[in-house]
């Protein structure tokens, strides 16, 4: 330490800390500047909303891709959403401190399980499941919400128990001693209390899960077409780019990252409302 | 005046510390007792015990029993939120619920099951002005409970609580986060409501404990040391300890 004094440290450190945020601010301007003049060069209109995407043939619609992703990450909300936030109260409300203490840790590892894993899993017993019972081809909306429902769970849970345990306990007090029951306090005081840092806790939950990719490759069957049921095959916006970016040249690379634009941006507008969600509680404080 | 409650040797352990020790002590009905004494004395706990709010805390260990209109509340296959309706509690801060003026007072009624709303307005009406917050709050039935002045919170809390219709009202410290003007309305509200139920209070505040009660508890490390009417603990207590106290000697 001696050799770099106080300063230089500092400056060491700023420079490192300065490295991360730029890496991630290059990777968002070379994104840019290589999918948006593709972008308003294609046409917005025709390469957001066209149905058809023909790389070999130059037609670059990607309607089919944004309606897959918004289907598999609605079916993700809706499996993940009740069963992360019911988690969180039975862990918080219901459940003493001690046994929250290894639970909680052992909830945020099944965030560290690779996604490729989720992905097998999906493809060696849920496609052949909702194949064999509901019919179609197995891969599909279905089986890719449902996995993204289940991979989803560690964030919508840790974050719905950081806040619900935010909530001061003044509120239950209040609420047992005029005879309602822990159940009565919880869905009636404790969970409405939470509720900005819980509908944060979800919209980074769709965060995740529209920006899924591997595990989605892998179970939902991946073809470009506008899913008329649950159980049609589809590819979403992350499978698209990941699928085709080995071999794509030219106007269908370009059209490739325009992609990632697309999602860069939606992933943004999820983000910025989640941060919303939690200043706005912050601001209740 | 029969007793409403009647505590017989109740001991409480929290993990190994006793916080309360043989504790005995009658409460009339229809009066207002107060439980006085210096911090950690005990007395919030076992105001706590008489609706068992302590039944919350962890590693939390009763004995004795507590006898509301004659029936032990400690004995097994009593139900703790029924209990909780009858005897109800005002905290030391405010707590009204993040919801509207009128959802807090409807809250109790809809724990408790009522649905119909013409019956809840009527009570909410009945139970605001019980708490002499009618007036003021009328027009501002949808306005968020948190935004209200805090003695007009500790009012709305003891609004919420008189929907209900408890027997017993627990104040742990009411008046210790108002001014004294608050804590002036909120005593002479307390002075009305003895008329109709039991009051049970714990302060800190001695001046508070003479105007407003008829009997008080004087506790110390865990012991009842005396019990009485208050005109009497206050102008010839029979215990040395108690004499100290009340004298500003101690505490």
């Amino acid at each position: 330490m001696k050799l770099l004094g106080e300063r230089g440290v500092q400056r060491l450190l700023a420079g490192i800390a300065f490295s991360a945020i730029s890496a991630l601010l290059l990777i968002a301007l070379f994104i840019i500047k290589e999918g948006l003049p593709f972008i308003i060069g294609y046409g917005p209109a025709k390469f957001l909303l066209a149905s058809d995407w023909n790389p070999q043939l130059g037609r670059f619609g990607i309607w089919p891709m944004i309606v897959a992703s918004v289907w598999v990450t609605l079916g993700a909300m809706l499996v993940g959403a009740p069963l992360g936030v019911a988690c969180a109260a039975y862990l918080t409300e219901f459940v003493p401190r001690r046994v929250m203490g290894v639970v909680k840790p052992t909830i945020e590892l099944l965030a560290g399980i690779p996604s490729v894993v989720y992905g097998f899993i999906g493809v060696m017993v849920l496609a052949p499941l909702i194949r064999s019972s509901l019919g179609g081809p197995g891969l599909s909306v279905l089986a890719g919400a449902a996995i993204l429902g289940v991979m989803i769970l560690p964030t919508i849970i840790s974050i719905s128990i950081d806040s619900i345990q935010a909530v001061p306990n003044s509120y239950r007090e209040g609420s047992l001693a005029l005879g309602a029951t822990r159940w009565q306090t919880t869905y009636m005081v404790t969970i409405p209390a939470a509720k900005s840092g819980i509908i944060a806790s979800i919209i980074l939950g769709m965060g995740r899960a529209i920006g899924e990719t591997m595990a989605v490759i892998m179970v939902a069957g991946n073809a470009v077409k506008i899913p008329g049921s649950p159980l049609d095959s589809v590819r979403t916006l992350t499978a698209n780019i990941a699928l085709e970016m080995g071999y794509a040249t030219g106007r269908h690379r370009e059209a490739l990252f325009a992609t990632g634009v697309v999602l860069l941006v939606i992933i943004m507008i999820l983000n910025s409302l989640a941060g919303m969600a939690i200043r706005k509680r912050a601001a209740k404080r | 005046m029969s007793n409403k409650i009647e505590i017989h040797k109740l001991d409480l352990h929290y993990g190994k510390f006793q916080a309360l020790k043989a504790v005995d002590m009658p409460i009339r009905e229809r009066s207002i007792t107060a439980l006085i004494g210096p911090s950690g004395c005990g007395k919030s706990t076992l105001l706590r015990c008489l609706n068992r709010m302590n039944d919350l805390i962890a590693g939390v260990k009763v004995k004795g029993r507590v006898l509301l209109d004659g029936q032990d509340i400690y004995a097994p296959g009593v139900e703790v939120p029924e209990l909780r309706k009858r005897v109800g509690m005002v905290f030391q801060r405010p707590n009204p619920f993040p919801l509207s003026v009128y959802d807090n007072v409807a809250y109790g009624l809809r724990v408790a099951g009522l649905r119909t709303r013409a019956r809840t307005a009527e009570i909410v009406e009945k139970s605001l002005k019980g708490a002499w917050l009618w007036e003021n709050l009328k027009d501002r039935l949808d306005s968020p409970a948190l935004e209200l002045p805090l003695d007009q919170q500790q009012r709305l809390c003891i609004a919420r609580l008189l929907a209900v219709e408890p027997e017993v009202i627990l104040m742990d410290e009411p008046c210790s986060a108002l001014d004294p003007i608050a804590t002036m309305k909120v005593e002479e509200l307390m002075m009305e409501l003895k008329k109709d139920y039991t009051i049970v209070i714990v302060t800190h505040n001695m001046q508070q404990a003479a105007r407003v009660s008829e009997y008080s508890g004087y506790m110390l490390l865990g012991d009842m040391v005396e019990f009485g009417l208050t005109a009497n603990i206050f102008t010839n207590p029979a215990d040395p300890r108690t004499q100290d106290y009340i004298t500003g000697r101690y505490g």
